[in-house]
C-alpha cells in the first residue's frame, strides 16, 4: 500500500519537473520577445528626430537622414504588391477553381512549396543574374521588387487558396444553376468572398518585404538618393533594412541603426495587429 | 452555349493556368541559372578540391578556392542552433498546445508572431551590440564575434518556425487518444509525453527540418555576428558560413572568384533542395494521419 503511494508521488513529482521545464522554456520566449522589443525601442526611439525622418544623408553637415530609405521601402512594397498580387491570386484561383486535386495543381503546389524554402540570399543572386543583368534593369528598385515578388508569391497563393476553400460549394452551384459561366462565377461569387485571404496575404507579404535584406543587397543596391516614385523605381536604392545593415556593419553608426530598428519593430507590431484584427473580423 | 462564350471561357482558363505555371517556371529557371552559373568554377577548380579543400584565399596571389571550411561551419552552426533552439521551441509549443490557459496562449502566440516578424538585420544588430560584447567579456576573448555568437542568434531566429510547426502538429492530435490515455490512469504529463508527442512526431520532425532550412539559409544576421574570416569552425573563432561567403565577397568579386561564389550558391541550393524534399515528405506523412 505504502509502496503504491510512493510510486504515485514519484510520478507526480516527475510531472511537476516536466511542467516546470516547459514553463522555463516559455519564460525564455517571453523574456526574449519583451527584452528585444523594449531594448530596441528604448535605444532607438530617442534617436529619431524630425530632421532625420525628413532629410537625406548629407556630407556637408555630416547628418544622416533616412527619408530616402523610407521612400524606397514604400516604393518597393507598392511595386512588389502590384506585380505579385495578380499572379498569386490568379494561381490560387486556378488551383482551387479549375484544377482541384489534378496533376497540374500538385506540380504547381510543389513548386510553390519549393519556392518558399529557398533562402533569400539565393533569390538575391538569381535576381541579380536575371533581372539586373539579363533583362537589363541594372541595380534598381524594380529589379528588387521583381525578386521579392517571386519570393512572396507562395505566401499570397496560400492565403488566397485557404480563403477560397472556405467559400461554400453551394454558392458556386447556385450560380452555375442560374446559367453563369465559370468566369462569371469566379468574378461575382468566389472573388468577393476571398477578399479577406488576399488582404491577409498582402499584409503578411508587406511584413516580409519590409524585413527582407539579403535578396535586395545585389538587386536594389544601397544608394540613398532622394527620388520621386517613377525615378525612384528605376534607380538603385536602399530600403530601411539594407540601410540598417550598412549603417551598423559598414559605418558603425549605431544610433541611426537603432532608430531604423525601432521603426521596423513598430511596423512589425502594427502589421501583426492588422492581421489579427482582419482574422477576427473574418471569424465573426 | 455558343462558341464565342466557350472560347472566352477557355481563354480565361488558360490565363489562370499561366499565372499558376509562373511558380513552376521560377523553380526551373532558378535551378538552371544556378547550375549554369555554378558549374564553370567547379570544373575549373575541380569538384574534389572545391568541396574538400579547406583553404579559401580568393584574393591571394595564388588564389585557392576550397569551401570545406564554409560547409563545415554551416553544418556546425546549424546543428548548434538546432540543439539549442528546438528543445526550447518544442517545450513552448507543448505548453501552448496542452497546458496553457487561453489567455496565456494568446499572449504567447502574439510573442511568437512578433519574433517571426522581426527582420533578420535587427537580430543581427542586437547580436552585434549585446551578444558579441557579452561573449568577449565572459570568455575573455580579443573578439566575441564567431561561431558561438552565430549559433545563439540562429537558435533564437529559428524559434518562431519551430514553435509554429510543432504547435500545428500537436494541435492536430485527436483528443480521443489523450482521453483514452487519461482514462487508463496516466497523468496529464505522461499522456502528453507518451501519447501526444509520438502521435505528432512527423510534424515535430518537420519543425526540426524547417529549422535546419532556416538556419542554413540565413545570411544577414550571421554576417553581422560571425566575424567572416575563412577559418575552420571553432566556437570562439571568427568563421564564415556558406551564405556569408556568397554575400561578403559578391560586391567586389570578378572572374574566377565571382564564378566560385556562384558555385558556393549552387552547393547551398543543393543542401536546401535536399532539406525541402525531406520536409515535404514529412509534412505529407503527418498530413495523412
Amino acid at each position: 500500500m505504502n509502496n503504491k503511494k510512493n510510486y504515485y508521488i514519484k510520478r507526480r513529482r516527475l510531472d511537476n519537473i516536466f511542467v516546470a521545464t516547459c514553463i522555463l522554456a516559455v519564460c525564455i520566449i517571453f523574456a526574449l520577445t519583451i527584452g528585444m522589443t523594449t531594448y530596441i525601442l528604448w535605444k532607438g526611439l530617442p534617436e529619431i528626430s524630425l530632421k532625420m525622418l525628413t532629410s537625406k544623408p548629407s556630407y556637408l553637415d555630416e547628418s544622416i537622414g533616412i527619408l530616402p530609405d523610407l521612400l524606397n521601402t514604400l516604393y518597393i512594397v507598392v511595386a512588389t504588391l502590384v506585380i505579385m498580387v495578380p499572379f498569386g491570386v490568379g494561381a490560387a484561383i486556378y488551383l482551387q477553381e479549375y484544377a482541384r486535386d489534378s496533376y497540374t495543381s500538385k506540380v504547381i503546389e510543389f513548386a510553390a512549396e519549393t519556392l518558399s524554402g529557398i533562402p533569400s540570399i539565393i533569390y538575391g543572386l538569381v535576381g541579380m543574374l536575371i533581372f539586373s543583368q539579363l533583362l537589363g534593369l541594372k541595380t534598381s528598385l524594380l529589379a528588387g521588387a521583381l525578386t521579392l515578388a517571386l519570393m512572396n508569391l507562395p505566401t499570397i497563393m496560400r492565403t488566397t487558396q485557404e480563403s477560397l476553400k472556405t467559400v461554400p460549394e453551394s454558392y458556386r452551384e447556385g450560380a452555375f444553376a442560374l446559367g453563369a459561366g465559370q468566369w462569371r462565377v469566379i468574378r461575382t461569387v468566389v472573388l468577393p468572398s476571398a477578399k479577406q485571404g488576399i488582404i491577409t496575404g498582402s499584409i503578411l507579404s508587406v511584413g516580409r518585404i519590409i524585413g527582407e535584406s539579403a535578396a535586395l543587397l545585389f538587386t536594389a543596391g544601397f544608394a540613398h538618393a532622394l527620388n520621386g516614385p517613377i525615378e525612384g523605381i528605376k534607380s538603385a536604392g536602399a530600403t530601411l533594412t539594407v540601410a540598417l545593415y550598412v549603417y551598423a556593419k559598414e559605418q558603425g553608426e549605431f544610433g541611426v541603426a537603432f532608430a531604423i530598428a525601432s521603426i521596423l519593430i513598430l511596423l512589425t507590431i502594427g502589421l501583426n495587429m492588422a492581421v489579427t484584427l482582419i482574422g477576427r473580423s473574418g471569424r465573426e | 452555349m455558343n462558341n464565342k462564350k466557350i472560347s472566352k471561357e477557355n481563354l480565361i482558363k488558360t490565363l489562370f493556368l499561366l499565372t499558376g505555371i509562373i511558380s513552376c517556371a521560377a523553380v526551373v529557371i532558378i535551378t538552371i541559372y544556378l547550375v549554369i552559373a555554378g558549374i564553370p568554377a567547379i570544373t575549373a577548380i575541380g569538384l574534389k578540391d572545391f568541396i574538400f579543400n579547406t583553404q579559401w584565399a580568393s584574393t591571394a596571389k595564388v588564389p585557392s578556392y576550397g569551401i570545406g571550411a564554409f560547409i563545415l561551419t554551416s553544418i556546425y552552426g546549424t546543428l548548434g542552433a538546432i540543439l539549442l533552439g528546438v528543445p526550447i521551441g518544442f517545450l513552448t509549443a507543448l505548453y501552448i498546445s496542452k497546458i496553457a490557459t487561453n489567455r496565456v496562449k494568446s499572449i504567447l502566440e502574439h510573442c511568437v508572431n512578433l519574433m517571426a516578424g522581426i527582420p533578420s538585420v535587427v537580430y543581427g544588430l542586437l547580436g552585434m551590440l549585446l551578444l558579441v560584447p557579452a561573449i568577449r567579456a565572459i570568455f575573455d576573448l580579443p573578439d566575441g564575434s564567431g561561431l558561438l555568437a552565430a549559433i545563439l542568434v540562429l537558435a533564437i531566429m529559428i524559434l518562431p518556425s519551430v514553435i509554429k510547426v510543432s504547435l500545428m502538429a500537436l494541435n492536430a492530435v485527436p483528443e480521443e487518444y489523450e482521453d483514452a490515455s487519461l482514462a487508463l490512469g496516466a497523468t496529464e504529463v505522461e499522456t502528453y509525453v507518451r501519447v501526444s508527442v509520438p502521435a505528432a512526431k512527423s510534424g515535430i520532425a518537420a519543425a526540426i527540418v524547417l529549422g535546419v532550412g532556416r538556419a542554413i539559409g540565413e545570411a544577414m544576421a550571421v554576417m553581422m555576428v560571425a566575424g567572416n574570416v575563412a577559418n575552420m569552425p571553432s566556437l570562439f573563432q571568427s568563421v564564415r558560413f556558406l551564405t556569408t561567403a556568397v554575400a561578403g565577397e559578391m560586391s567586389y568579386s570578378a572572374g574566377l572568384q565571382r564564378e566560385a561564389l556562384f558555385s558556393i550558391a549552387l552547393v547551398l541550393f543543393i543542401f536546401i533542395m535536399g532539406i525541402n524534399i525531406f520536409l515535404n515528405r514529412l509534412l505529407k506523412r503527418s498530413g495523412n494521419k
